[in-house]
């Protein structure tokens, strides 16, 4: 009997990602209830409650929106559109349908270019992006689920905000590549605008459908999709946890076990878990909306919003890069708005990429980090950062007083202009090479015995000048003219010594 | 059964929207009554009578035409310098010169209403509390500010169907399912009424969600046709239908997805307009079919109907499918009688659609139609028939589409935010609870009906398929209309049906609809004007009113309503009112 050897064989992953953005509209998108955060069922009124001969009415800062979005996925903008009912019954559905886009989305056939941390670039399909409605908040009491429950409550405020559904092409193979394009899309509609984007609040919600097959093969193995992961990190987490698992299974002979199903991410073991199964698939019964009449979009209000389209975030990492950053550097920089944007200002107000970098990468990050404040909310303008680089570079201060008086500026101390405030403080470089010379020579006297004995040789004896120099200069000689002229002193010095 | 067009050259297959004339086809088989005038001669002699009848010259407040009929004289009790027949017009011109207070007028009607209100039962909600409170307003305004900015409708007593939201008053659609229901908000067409003056004597019955030909289907209670309390008023609109008919009300609004406000109009002697799709707001209007879904007027004469009409008409921010067009007076211009010319329809193409005609029409209502078509024509107008082969698929697709959108529409009935709620150990058991015990048994079957057909597979089937009859549909009308003013046809195959006679048949009933679905699928206006009696038809004995359906262009509804407007003020065969009521 012969034991048939398992030929040694490669898997890999097909990923697509379904993410829903919430559009950052003031009003909801079929009625003119606020989107603001309130207390429970404060935002409501008798259109998004579905009350009796209510209609919907599209706001049309979420056609804007939606426009703008694609654009910035580079999809085509479909013309003309239409909105369908998505059908079923849940408490949390004010109407038993949802306003969606079945088969004419508003956005389709985009592409976007993805960045891993190692620099290197893919890029993601983009199938579509249509236009729906959320739906209001279950608060389950005893029970993290309807099930089990003692009682529900519904909290109707965020039925009907906007949402724009992004579904990218299955282009992904690991958990990182995932994660790389779930950020870029993030990154893509924080800089449009279009989100505010707290994944916590569930402003960008991700899932992720994951399958496993032979390496080389065309066909598509058996779907599960995952929910419920709150971070990029919890996602690719909970991707290659997914990968490995349907990959075992595979080895050991077990696929049938992978079925088409929904799991959840638990965060704390690192697993995904069953939640519940599809069972063939849910007959939504789409129909067109009759309510609203068809979408039409005008070539006015593409060339509108493409005149008015903020910079992309891969416009913006080329840019950093053609500024001779570091990519390191250039994705840090492009990698949030707020930073991206300060860091732009900087420059424009006339200071080095370079040490403007340094600066906004280095000591402002760390201290945003550390008073968790945003660069928006910096009392330390643009304007005064690229002030005191320029300082430093001009040589009228020192790299180190630059870190010293750095708190103080953050608390928007100096805000009459830096330097200004470097005089008042009497913190400005002493570059004068007349002025050092007098140091100089004042030190040189008071120190008689060392400069007999660094003329006779004792050349380590330089050190110990620079330091009775800086602190007769209360640290503010400029240090490449003290050593210059320090060294010419001593040279005279020596030769005369001879 | 009398056919009018038997006429073996009609039956031969017509070229598309073959016009042929009328006359070939009356002359061989229609035989008139004696009696009835229809001839361009008589017209003159009938108007002449008419004036006289409704300026009370000839003594007396109503005039036999034949037993069980009696004309309307709206202007009887008013001051004979009133020529229009406008009950409306003359309420306006009684507050302008004080003859009649608005708490009179209201009082007046109100009594009506409580009248006939146990025998005919036309409303759910009767709000004469406030209405009596707006009408005393009003007065006080009159007295204060004078009448000189008052709206067209001030002090017009006026019923609201029940498919409509009226703000602080209970509106269940005839639905169990939302008893005790209190809108927030008025509809907009309510609030249109309102702000044009109106006062509001309270909600018409109609079958459960405007599902149903009979009103039987209301889940609150059976209304009865005045003409004949044996009989339906028709439906949905039922109940706005009969208000009229008895004058328990000036006016009423009524809903139309298929029908609904013509067929009652036809069963119950009144006049009712169906606007174009979009003329008139659709936000408060509780929908059936939503692209079907239209709200509009009934009231005893084309001219208030189309005074409504324009109080209520126009774009609305509420209803995305609601026409930015703009809004005629529907009423202006409309001419009295005494101004009239022999031929005053003199120009105008006048479409019989034939496919309406014929077999499966009762012969009271062929003869009435013939009869009031042979009238327009001696009014002047070219009238000639036209086929429109599509038409029979439109009743079909019109139930496919109709409960299509009615199986969405009805899924907020949930029990979750307001109407009945049943507990249930779950929320799978509160839907079926309340659902299962709040709609009935019609509106379960349009949901099933609907639900089927939008189901995965059999989509393409039926939804698809439907919309593509209505694209058909829709088509062949649009260019029967190129060719005519308007085209004509009864509304519906037979006069008002006995109370249970169809309502245990569901295809006998959905079948009624035949010749008012089209014009839905089609968005065009259409109206029904009562043009005669089926004599003797009633289970008494009594005669029993038809109407004559006129189908405008797409927003032609000025043309439609003239043309309308003169055919009611020359057809005095058609005039009549039930007997038995004040």
């Amino acid at each position: 009997m012969s034991v048939a050897v398992e030929p040694q064989v490669a898997f890999e992953a097909v990923i697509g990602i379904e993410c829903h953005v919430q559009l950052n509209t003031q009003t909801k998108a079929f009625c003119g209830c606020t989107t603001s955060k309130s207390t429970a069922n404060a935002n409501i009124c008798p259109i998004c409650l579905a009350h009796p001969g209510t209609l919907p009415v599209l706001n049309e800062d979420v056609l804007r929106k939606a426009v703008l979005a694609g654009l910035a996925l580079n999809c085509n903008i479909a013309r003309q559109s239409k909105f369908d009912r998505k059908q079923y019954f849940y408490p949390d559905l004010p109407k038993g349908y949802q306003i969606s886009q079945y088969d004419e989305p508003i956005c389709y056939d985009g592409r976007i270019e993805t960045v891993l941390p190692d620099g290197s670039t893919r890029s993601v399909g983009i199938t579509r992006a249509h236009l729906e409605e959320d739906a209001g908040k279950l608060v389950h009491s005893g029970s993290d689920q309807l099930s089990g429950s003692d009682y529900s409550l519904v909290d109707y405020n965020r039925a009907g905000v906007p949402l724009l559904e992004v579904v990218s092409d299955p282009d992904m193979r690991t958990g990182a590549e995932a994660a790389a394009y779930a950020s870029e899309l993030r990154r893509i509609m924080l800089f449009m605008g279009l989100t505010e984007g707290v994944m916590a609040e569930g402003h960008m919600r991700f899932d992720v459908n994951v399958s496993v097959r032979e390496q080389g093969s065309e066909t598509l193995g058996t779907k599960v999709e995952v929910k419920n992961m709150n971070s990029f990190s919890a996602m690719q987490r909970a991707i290659d946890f997914e990968i490995d698992r349907q990959v075992e299974l595979h080895k050991s002979g077990r696929r049938h076990e992978i079925i088409q199903e929904t799991r959840l991410f638990d965060e704390s073991k690192s697993e995904t878990f069953t939640m519940r199964r599809k069972e063939g698939l849910a007959d939504y019964r789409y129909f067109p909306e009759p309510d609203l009449p068809p979408i039409h979009v005008s070539e006015a209000l593409i060339h509108e919003v493409k005149e008015n389209k903020a910079e992309a975030p891969s416009a913006v990492r080329r840019r950093y890069m053609d500024l001779k950053l570091p990519v390191a550097d250039a994705l840090i920089l492009a990698d949030e708005l707020p930073v991206s944007r300060y860091f732009d200002a900087v420059v424009a107000a006339g200071a080095s990429p370079k040490l403007a970098a340094n600066w906004v990468l280095g000591d402002l990050m760390a201290y945003t980090k550390e008073s968790k404040c945003s660069f928006d909310d910096l009392l330390l303008t643009p304007g005064s950062l690229a002030e005191l680089v320029g300082a430093i570079e001009e040589g009228v201060i020192s790299g180190k007083i630059g870190k010293q008086v750095l708190p103080d500026l953050l608390k928007g101390n100096g805000k009459e202009g830096v330097k200004a405030y470097m005089k008042q403080k009497g913190l400005i470089q002493i570059s004068d090479v007349s002025a050092i010379e007098a140091l100089v020579d004042d030190v040189l006297a008071a120190n008689p015995k060392q400069l007999q004995d660094y003329c006779a040789g004792k050349v380590k004896l330089q050190g110990f000048f620079v330091g009775q120099l800086m602190k007769a200069s209360k640290g503010l000689a400029n240090p490449e003219v003290l050593n210059k002229v320090l060294m010419k002193k001593l040279t005279e010095a020596h030769k005369a010594a001879e | 059964m009398l056919c009018i067009f038997s006429s073996p050259c009609l039956h031969q297959k017509p070229a598309q929207l073959a016009r042929q004339s009328i006359k070939t086809a009356c002359s061989s088989s229609i035989t008139y009554r004696s009696r009835l005038n229809s001839s361009a001669n008589s017209v003159g002699k009938c108007l002449g009578a008419r004036r006289m009848a409704e300026t009370g010259m000839i003594g007396q407040s109503q005039r036999k035409i034949c037993k069980g009929i009696t004309i309307p004289c709206a202007a009887a009790a008013a001051a004979p310098s009133a020529t229009s027949t406008s009950l409306i017009r003359q309420i306006q011109l009684d507050l302008r010169s004080k003859s009649r207070s608005a708490v009179d007028i209201t009082e007046q009607y109100l009594e009506q209403l409580e009248a006939a209100e146990p025998q005919v039962r036309s409303f759910i909600t009767v709000t004469a509390e406030s209405a009596r409170t707006s009408a005393r307003q009003l007065d006080e305004r009159i007295s204060r500010e004078g009448s000189s900015s008052l709206g067209p409708l001030a002090g017009v007593p006026l019923g609201i169907k029940d498919t409509l939201c009226t703000a602080g008053t209970e509106t269940t659609a005839g639905a169990r399912v939302l008893k005790g229901y209190v809108p927030s908000y008025d509809a907009t067409s309510v609030a249109r009424l309102k702000a044009a003056g109106a006062i509001i004597v309270g909600k018409a019955n109609c079958d459960a969600f405007a599902m149903g030909s009979t009103t039987e289907s209301s889940d609150y209670q059976v209304t009865r046709n005045p003409w004949d309390l044996d009989r339906v008023p028709g439906g949905s609109s039922g109940g706005s239908a009969a208000a009229v008919a008895v004058g328990q009300c000036v006016g009423t609004l009524g809903s139309d997805t298929g029908g609904s406000i013509r067929q009652p109009a036809h069963f119950c002697g009144v006049v009712g307009i169906k606007p174009t799709y979009g003329r008139v707001s659709r936000s408060g209007l509780i929908a059936y079919g939503s692209s079907l879904d239209c709200v509009g007027p009934l009231a005893r004469t084309v001219e208030d109907a189309a005074l409504m009409l324009t109080a209520i008409s126009g774009r609305d921010d509420l209803d995305a499918t609601s026409s930015p067009r703009q809004v005629p007076d529907f009423a202006e211009g409309l001419p009295e009688a005494s101004s009239l010319n022999s031929r005053p329809l003199a120009g105008k193409r006048i479409g019989i659609i034939r496919e309406t005609v014929g077999a499966g029409v009762a012969a009271g209502v062929s003869d009435a139609f013939t009869r009031a078509a042979k009238h327009l024509e001696s009014l002047g107008a070219d009238v000639d028939e036209v086929s429109l082969p599509s038409s029979d698929a439109g009743l079909p697709a019109y139930y496919v589409i109709a409960t299509s959108e009615a199986s969405s529409n009805l899924s907020r009935f949930d029990g979750v935010r307001y109407g009945l709620c049943k507990q249930g150990a779950n929320i799978r058991e509160v839907y079926n609870e309340t659902r299962g015990e709040g709609l009935n048994a019609e509106v379960k079957r349009r949901i099933l009906m609907g639900t089927y057909a939008l189901s995965a597979g059999y989509y393409d089937a039926y939804y698809k398929r439907a919309q593509q009859v209505r694209t058909l549909v829709q088509r062949e009308m649009y260019a029967a209309l190129a060719e005519h003013d308007a085209l004509i046809s009864p509304a519906a195959p037979t006069v008002a049906y006995r109370i249970g006679q169809v309502v245990s048949d569901p295809l006998e009933m959905y079948k009624g609809d035949l010749m008012t679905v089209n014009l839905n699928l089609a968005g065009l206006p259409a109206m029904v004007v009562p043009c005669g009696f089926e004599e003797g038809g009633g289970s008494q004995g009594q005669a029993l009113p038809v109407g004559l359906q006129i189908i405008g262009r797409a927003f032609g509804e000025a043309d439609m309503i003239r043309i309308g407007h003169i055919f009611e003020q020359t057809a005095d065969f058609a005039q009549g009112k039930p007997e038995g009521f004040r």
